[in-house]
């Protein structure tokens, strides 16, 4: 009951899923039963699921720093989440609230200077890196180096260099880094496709945590 | 000898500092620097360009505040190219904040335009989990979207009137900064086999090249260059091309770094071998 | 620029130095300015489920269109909050469940389709021809080729092997390189964006008090 009824519907609804792909029209050619309505119905019913699970992230980030109210140390930011939390939910519920007043205003003036500017920070560990651990040890690294020299030189402008530069630019990204990353592409979809038959079988069932 | 060890040791702070100088220079002097049009970003103008006014094209705006610096010049281009040309754009979100941002643009650029809301364009919102979203588009639109982002049926919309689902667009392009671009491709190209073109951010730019050669994909729009490739096509410079003067200066201190860091191991390594030697 | 755009842009001026502030140390005006962020995001985040996935996908469905078919999938939405009980959290197991299975039925055909059979063939599907396309399709081979070589442990990378594996390297490498050239490009972009952010509301306010 406690595992193996789970078990069963992923069996059941993986090899659905499966099959599916494989009848534009009828599924498993019975009559009345439509393979894309079935793989319509069925995806449907994941995203319904979804948006109920989702507001657990929510509650559990809420619940968390409730409890970090208690902390001395943690009293004061713990507040200011809750705070934020509190005026977006708040100003939620004014009417027109895509278009205008305190959310967008929030939204605008507090949410998008935040988190861009918290990724911003990456141009600077970026160049930090590219000064303490860009340096050709050995013929890998070099290779490495190289390559990303040339890349960035793309911005530089050169005079005829410059076109010479580009035309390197556009051979190594259809070439070898494109055979690259398709060899790790591939390698991705094998183990992609490994992981879920192992799942619909019932081999992998960590998902399912422990009792 | 002490200099060249003390320069391999420098705090990383000298080094941020030296970057945020290098972006501070252009905001003060300003300057312009010429881009060269790749084939990859001219698929892409070429596409919007041949599309027709009755076949809506299908822009995805899949990206987060986070990567806006790299994605909203596109975005905006990309706009401005279609509301110039009387293309019509249906416009979606598959990243959980870019709703706010995407009713901005759209909302700015199609007042600059005259364009209509619902009948030039349409926004119809956000929903999670974008491959199974993705999937479900491709059955019909209004599974995922019974309405649009401000609560208006679908239906009711001139603009979707006869589109179910990616059958009735010219095709997709899609503008994100996550794994995203690959449930495009394989849940969505994968499936439906409609033509995909994707802007990407530059951490990203170069994990995309197998799909454009395997025509998976028809463009890709590589960052802030490949928007300002795009600007400069359509012959509105934006964000894009101010934004490469900032990147010359930058990425010119970068390679500054990489050749002192160099010199100064080869250097110190060279004094310690023959210090080596002579023991 | 009216003076209330002009304090909600000094808002998010001040918070964009806040978290500047983190590059020269960890301090209570970057904590600050953190924990504003995940307040307001979630905040953001639960109204937007709430009004626009929440109402037109489950409750208008349920409420007004009499559409009791979507009674299972909300049902099963509903279980997912058994997590936070330690004796009922198996019944989230159920959806789940759903989800897993759904998602790994589809996943083994598209992944393989995409990621795998149409990356092999337009590898392989390319004229050998000696001119330039010719000679960027033989390479292509030999990269996609050796790189899964490197890939591939179920045999000692010795002799031939080792020989194809270190090709494979090397491509990687390059792979590795041009990723890296690219980087730079997108982290730059965000801190340039943000400057640009800085210099605009440096001008707006000479502007705005300067007459």
């Amino acid at each position: 009951m406690k595992r193996e009824i789970p078990l069963m519907i992923v069996m059941v609804t993986g090899i659905i899923m499966f099959l599916q792909y494989f009848f534009p029209g009828r599924f498993l050619f019975i009559p009345f039963i439509s393979s894309e309505k079935l793989f319509e119905f069925l995806n449907d019913w994941v995203m319904v699921i979804g948006i109920l699970s989702l507001p657990l992230g929510i509650w559990s980030l809420l619940k968390a720093n409730v409890n970090k109210l208690k902390a001395a140390d943690e009293r004061f930011y713990s507040a200011i989440l809750l705070m934020g939390f509190l005026v977006m939910v708040i100003s939620g519920w004014m009417p027109e609230w895509r278009t205008k007043g305190v959310h967008l205003a929030i939204f605008q003036s507090v949410l998008i200077p935040i988190q861009s500017t918290i990724f911003s920070l990456l141009a600077f560990f970026v160049a930090s890196a590219a000064y303490r651990a860009f340096r050709a040890r050995s013929v890998l690294a070099t290779i490495l180096l190289l390559t990303a020299f040339i890349i960035m030189m793309r911005f530089i402008p050169m005079g005829p260099i410059s076109d010479i530069n580009n035309w390197l630019v556009e051979k190594i990204l259809m070439v070898p880094n494109m055979a690259a990353k398709r060899a790790i592409a591939m390698g991705i979809a094998l183990g992609a496709t490994a992981t879920a038959i192992k799942i619909i079988l019932g081999i992998e069932r960590t998902y399912m945590g422990r009792d | 000898m002490r200099f060249l060890e003390q320069m391999m040791k420098i705090d990383r702070r000298w080094i941020y500092l030296a970057i945020g100088l290098a972006v501070i220079i252009p905001a003060i002097i300003p300057f312009t620097v010429p881009v060269p049009v790749s084939k990859e970003v001219k698929n892409v103008h070429d596409f919007v360009e041949n599309t027709d006014s009755n076949n809506p094209l299908f822009l995805a705006m899949d990206y987060d505040p986070s990567s806006m610096a790299e994605l909203n010049p596109m975005a905006e281009a990309i706009l401005k190219h279609a509301f110039s040309e009387d293309r019509k754009v249906i416009i979606v979100t598959l990243a959980q904040f870019g709703p706010g941002m995407v009713e901005e643009i759209t909302t700015r650029i199609g007042k600059e335009y005259n364009r209509q809301y619902g009948v030039d364009y349409a926004f119809l919102g956000y929903r999670p989990y974008p491959a199974i979203t993705i999937m479900l588009m491709g059955t019909d639109f209004r599974v995922p979207f019974p309405q649009d982002y401000y609560g208006t049926p679908l239906d009711s919309l001139p603009i979707m009137q006869g589109v179910k689902n990616f059958n009735n667009v010219r095709g997709v392009i899609d503008l994100t900064a996550g794994n995203t671009a690959d449930m495009w491709i394989v849940y969505g190209n994968g499936r439906f086999n409609f033509p995909l073109a994707i802007g990407i951010t530059g951490v990203m730019a170069a994990d995309y090249y197998q799909y454009l050669q395997s025509d998976q994909i028809f463009g890709i729009i590589p960052g802030v260059k490949g928007a300002a490739e795009y600007e400069q096509m359509i012959g509105k410079p934006g964000q894009g091309k101010e934004q490469v003067s900032y990147q010359l200066v930058a990425h010119s201190v970068i390679i500054l770094f990489i050749v002192m860091s160099n010199v100064a191991y080869f250097a110190t390594r060279r004094q310690k071998k023959t210090i080596g030697g002579a023991q | 620029m009216t003076g209330g755009q002009l304090l909600l842009n000094g808002l998010a001026a001040f918070l964009t130095l806040c978290i500047f502030s983190f590059l020269y140390r960890d301090n209570p005006f970057y904590k600050f300015a953190e924990r504003l962020v995940a307040g307001v995001a979630t905040g953001y985040w639960t109204m937007l489920l709430f009004h626009t996935n929440f109402v037109p996908v489950v409750w208008n469905r349920l409420a007004h269109d009499g559409r009791y078919e979507y009674i299972i999938p909300t049902m099963l939405g509903l279980m997912m909050w058994t997590r936070f009980s330690k004796k009922w959290s198996w019944v989230s197991r159920y959806s789940i469940a759903f989800y897993i299975g759904i998602s790994s039925g589809i996943t083994i055909t598209l992944s393989l389709y995409a990621s795998l059979f149409r990356q092999l063939e337009a590898t392989i599907n390319q004229p050998l021809t000696f001119d330039a396309a010719g000679i960027s399709s033989f390479l292509i081979i030999v990269g996609v080729l050796s790189a899964l070589v490197y890939f591939f442990f179920s045999a000692a990378h010795k002799g031939s092997m080792g020989v194809i594996s270190r090709i494979g390297i090397y491509v990687i490498m390059i792979g590795f390189g041009a990723g890296f050239g690219m980087t730079v490009m997108g982290r730059i972009a965000l801190l340039v964006q943000r400057v640009i952010f800085l210099r605009g509301y440096v001008n707006s306010l000479t502007a705005f008090f300067g007459g």
